[in-house]
């Protein structure tokens, strides 16, 4: 078997093992840990593919930058216990054997197709001399485009993660607050 | 590496990313099964990108190109999107102390 069979077989086996755990665990941020395994695997498929720029470009922007993303969330939230209710298991097991159909079925749908071969391990078409040209002379104007939908997305973001009004914080909340301020012995704000 | 391998390992990944959906309550566990099935078509397109640059031979040495690209402006509008949905999110979590989805059937009534 050749070196690329294998390596296509293990990162294969550890995307998908880690694509269950993320949706099997129970805890958030180990979750959050085995989609970054998820995210390395497929990289390491784009490395096999010979498409550099994409693999380097999905490790920085997935699990680099939204991940950990996520992970602030998750750990701002203080959600790293499973506050999820366990109630309703035959609405998991309808979920799982909806899901599993759809696979079973377009596997015997693709089961009879013929098969073509993807260039492995070969080709520079993945590589940033080409992509970079290609990038920036057909598709200059998309190009631009993404970087207003990136200000659109930001301030959006902005906008909804923005805090409404004082009156809408709990009033508990406001008195904790107060409370730990005075055991902290710093002088408490004006309500 | 035949081609039909690379379309059942993006399927397997897609449909654990839909069983997610279905019944994970957790939002942001949602949110991450969203990532994931964007991830297995991403991987899925370049994929197909190196099929036809194979089969298009030394007639044409930049077939696949544009998928590949399409890819890059795949992972743009996804970390747009993760940005938005994170912040609807914690507006969520603000409002009602939760991140169960269960707690977002407005619409219903």
């Amino acid at each position: 078997m050749a070196i690329t069979a294998i390596l296509f077989y293990i990162l294969s086996a550890l995307a998908l093992i880690s694509a269950i755990a993320v949706v099997a665990s129970k805890n958030p941020v180990y979750s959050v840990l085995s989609l970054i395994v998820t995210f390395f695997c497929i990289s390491g498929h784009y490395v096999l593919l010979n498409a550099q720029f994409l693999a380097i470009v999905n490790i920085i922007v997935y699990a680099g930058a939204i991940m950990v993303l996520f992970l602030f969330v998750i750990m701002l939230m203080n959600l790293d216990k499973d506050t999820e209710p366990q109630k309703n298991k035959w609405m998991k097991l309808i979920g799982a054997v909806a899901g599993g159909s759809l696979l079973v079925v377009l596997v015997a749908a693709l089961r009879q197709t013929e098969s073509n071969m993807a260039q492995v391990g070969s080709g520079d078409i993945g590589l940033i001399q080409n992509l970079g040209k290609v990038l920036f002379t057909e598709y200059v104007v998309p190009f631009e485009i993404a970087s207003i939908l990136f200000l659109s997305a930001m301030v959006g973001a902005v906008v909804i993660g923005k805090r409404e009004g004082r009156s809408k914080v709990p009033q508990a909340d406001l008195q904790k607050v107060r409370r730990a301020q005075e055991s902290m012995d710093v002088p408490a704000v004006e309500a | 590496m035949p081609i039909n391998y690379y379309i059942y390992l993006s399927l397997a990944l897609f449909v654990i990313g839909i069983i997610g959906v279905l019944t994970r309550r957790n939002s942001i566990i949602i949110f991450m099964c969203i990532e994931l099935m964007l991830n297995a078509v991403n991987l899925l397109l370049v994929a197909f990108s190196k099929t036809h640059h194979l089969a298009a031979g030394p007639t044409n040495p930049t077939a696949g190109t544009e998928a590949q690209l399409f890819v890059f402006f795949i992972m743009v509008v996804a970390a747009a999107e993760v940005s938005v949905g994170l912040a609807i999110i914690v507006m969520l979590y603000r409002n009602t102390r939760s991140v169960d989805v269960a707690f977002l059937n407005r619409l219903k009534h």
